[in-house]
């Protein structure tokens, strides 16, 4: 194997001052996690202000370049060669294997950056870029130089050993997860709340999920559809602690008691406080819903109204100024879509009036929950006392 | 108590038909290729298998070919079929009611050239005979039909078409889908004129992945899968020697049986029947007389979905299937018998299927019948508006 080692680039978690530490660790950790899985051994340090990842055993390449990618605070990395180089001559020589084996064709502008972090090494980095700039250009007969606007950098780092490399390869940007706390995502089987919990931890927030399940009008095939999108949201987020919440009988007793174009609403309504239970449970610090503003009649500006004032905790709605087309696009992106459209039942379509009231008013909704008054608290303990939990990875 | 009336779908594995599977895969696990013992060995289970097959059907044993179950049997039949004999024509007539297994494959031929005629049904999803005479041509080469409707139990008269096409129309290849009569009904080929026969091994207590075609012989027809010349070199393939002796005592045991399994799924389907035509709001839909399998109850029920209704008698350990899969957002097309016999679209969406087993017993269909009473009522109430 070429590359032993990779170096990982961070952007935005470098700049936050005393909270960098903090950050960086995260961000180990969270290479770690992706890695877990990737076939092979690595081991993943801090070194001088930098991530490297160290390939300890054979490892598929293009595996790991896959599970980087996936790691929220990555903004590029590196592969690098290690080269035991002790001489100028041997460096170059590394260097034209190196180039070889990067890049497919060699026909580009270049400029050779050597860093001697290791002050006994003999010969000062002015030099040894001089000098592999040369050899280079001799090997390869269609590399030009270009020291203000080079296409490709290629850097040479004299440490211990020597690290050479060049080709950056974009990571997901972002934070790393765990580094910003924690949220509750609504989880449905659809395609927007998959889409908004990898949003919101793409900022560095851990996740944990809640799902309303309505038997036997939602089948198990529907929940086990939202688990697979839970695993798929999983990948990037790191496990997730998935709540299934058996929804039912709340859902029929404001069938019998409420108004039925008003059904939606409140049981959203419901969903919300319920949700809001597990993430202060879960010691979350806010809500994660997949909202979409004027997407349905549940999600007007109107309807997030009433069904914010529920809970306290902040919801927080990273899809609400996109269009369908937007979300589809990034759920295709992260894999969700095909399972997202799979057509099962979901709990908030099966009564759903014809017409639902599309500008609720909240003091007609909390009007109409008072007819509820008599059971719902003990249906909604119920429902939270029966909760299930899939450990979602 | 589970209550498993689903049996159309696939049933239960004989604990013998396990049994002598489980010892061809972990003692008498040769390739019947081999030119040694254990070779031979495993030969003479798929030479018994065949033979057990064959007295069902009052075959030679030479006719019946190992296949991986009921699509493929039925493929080959049609697509093997057709191809073999292009040069005498490109017409095929079928039932507007067929197994997809049988529905895909001629919609492949038509893509090929090919040109299909598919019969209408009354609306207890019978076809015609009259029609069927009417629309054979010069160029007819193919007429498929199923034996017992998927869907309804509805039985088509397949020994009527075969003995007047052998009579009129012998060079006309006749495929019969058996996949749901097979077991249990005497199926004889040669008297009723059939030339191809498509049977699944796990409607009738075999595992998956098993079944076989009948081919009469010097019928011409192409090899399906080709290979190392196993099976006269029609369907190549290393043997699935556990699946065919299972397979070859499944069948041996469905018509060791045959009469009193009849004459107990008779009976089970007038219980169910009596009882569903005791509910409110329930419309049988599979014919009740002789021209409907005793195994299939199919019935509508008036206000409530049937994939609600399904998981509904899901959670009381009673497994059924829906007779179309229709979701709130998308209507998925309804199933093919459904829109053929011109249902009332209010149904469309209520339809359940009751399937049956030899060892299926009254109990269960009690049991079945009280959830019904129960739950119905309640899934009224609360309705869509």
């Amino acid at each position: 194997m070429t590359f032993h080692s990779f170096l990982v680039k961070y952007g935005e978690i470098g700049v936050k001052g005393k909270n960098r530490k903090l950050f960086e660790d995260a961000l180990v950790k969270q290479i770690r996690r992706s890695l877990k899985s990737a076939e092979g051994e690595f081991e993943v340090y801090k070194e001088q202000g930098r991530i490297y990842v160290d390939c300890l055993t054979d490892y598929d390449y293009d595996e790991v370049v896959e599970h980087l990618q996936r790691v929220f605070g990555i903004v590029g990395f590196c592969p690098v060669m290690k080269s035991e180089a002790e001489t100028p001559e041997q460096i170059a020589e590394d260097t034209i294997r190196f180039i070889s084996q990067t890049y497919d064709t060699q026909d580009f502008t270049f400029k050779v950056e050597t860093r001697r972090a290791r002050k006994d090494f003999p010969v000062p980095s002015m030099e040894v870029n001089a000098y592999v700039g040369g050899r280079l250009l001799e090997a390869f007969p269609q590399l030009r130089v270009d020291v203000h606007h080079p296409q490709q950098m290629i850097y040479i780092e004299i440490r211990d050993q020597v690290y050479i490399y060049s080709k950056i390869i974009p990571g997901p940007g972002g934070m790393p997860v765990g580094s910003n706390g924690k949220a509750m995502l609504l989880l449905s089987g659809g395609i927007d709340s998959p889409v908004a919990g990898y949003m919101i931890c793409k900022r560095g927030v851990k996740l944990d999920a809640v799902y309303f399940h309505a038997p036997p009008y939602t089948s198990e095939q529907a929940k086990e559809k939202v688990v697979d999108l839970a695993r798929m949201v999983a990948k990037y987020s790191g496990p997730i602690d998935l709540h299934i919440v058996n929804f039912t009988d709340i859902q029929l007793y404001i069938y019998e008691k409420c108004p039925h174009d008003e059904l939606t609403i409140i049981m959203r309504r419901y969903m919300m406080r319920i949700a809001e239970h597990f993430a202060n449970e879960a010691r979350a610090h806010a809500l994660v819903t997949g909202e979409s503003l004027g997407q349905v009649a549940s999600q007007t500006i109107q309807s997030l109204v009433v069904t914010n004032e529920v809970c306290s905790l902040p919801v927080f709605r990273p899809l609400i100024g996109f269009d369908k087309q937007e979300i589809v696009d990034v759920a295709q992106r992260i894999g969700t879509f095909e399972t997202s459209i799979l057509p099962y039942e979901d709990c908030c379509t099966i009564f759903v009036a014809k017409h639902p009231v599309t500008k609720p008013n909240r003091n007609v909704i909390r009007k109409s929950e008072l007819n509820l008054s008599e059971k719902i608290n003990e249906l909604v303990a119920e429902a939270i006392r029966t909760t299930e939990h899939i450990w979602a990875d | 108590m589970e209550c498993y009336l689903d049996n159309s779908a696939t049933t239960r594995v004989l604990p013998q038909v396990c049994e002598l599977a489980a010892k061809v895969m972990t003692e008498d696990y040769g390739n019947p290729s081999s030119r040694h013992r254990k070779g031979l060995e495993a030969s003479r289970y798929l030479k018994t298998a065949r033979e057990q097959i064959a007295a069902t059907l009052k075959v030679s044993e030479k006719e019946i070919f190992f296949t991986s179950g009921g699509t493929e049997s039925a493929n080959w039949a049609l697509i093997g079929g057709a191809l073999a004999n292009r040069r005498a024509g490109k017409h095929i007539i079928t039932t507007a009611v067929e197994h997809a297994a049988v529905l895909m494959p001629l919609q492949f031929l038509k893509e090929e050239g090919w040109e299909i005629t598919f019969l209408p049904v009354d609306e207890s999803g019978h076809i015609s005979v009259q029609d069927l005479k009417q629309a054979v041509r010069e160029d007819t080469t193919l007429v498929s039909v199923m034996m017992v409707n998927n869907e309804l139990g509805t039985i088509e008269p397949v020994e009527e078409i075969g003995t007047w096409l052998k009579k009129e129309y012998p060079g006309v290849l006749f495929h019969v889908d058996a996949i749901q009569a097979y077991g249990k009904y005497r199926i004889l080929p040669k008297r009723m004129g059939i030339d191809l026969l498509s049977v699944s091994g796990h409607k009738l207590h075999a595992p998956k992945g098993t079944g076989f075609l009948y081919i009469r012989e010097k019928t011409k027809i192409r090899p399906y899968i080709y290979g190392g010349g196993q099976q006269q070199g029609m369907r190549s393939g290393t043997d699935n020697v556990p699946g065919a002796a299972a397979l070859g005592l499944a069948a041996k045991e469905a018509y060791a049986h045959l009469d009193e399994t009849a004459a107990h799924l008779q009976e089970l389907k007038q219980q169910m029947v009596s009882g569903l035509q005791a509910l409110p709001g329930v419309v049988v839909l599979s014919p009740l007389d002789e021209t409907g399998a005793p195994h299939i109850v199919t019935a509508a029920f008036s206000q409530v979905r049937s994939e609600v209704l399904l998981h509904a008698l899901e959670e009381r350990n009673i497994y059924v299937s829906s007779g179309s899969a229709c979701t709130s957002n998308k209507k998925l097309p309804v199933s093919g018998v459904i829109r053929e016999i011109h249902l009332d679209k209010a149904l469309e969406d209520s339809v359940l299927r009751f399937s049956f087993s030899r060892f299926t017993t009254q109990e269960e269909i009690s049991y079945a019948l009280k959830a019904l009473q129960e739950i119905l009522p309640f899934l009224r109430k609360y309705t869509r508006h």
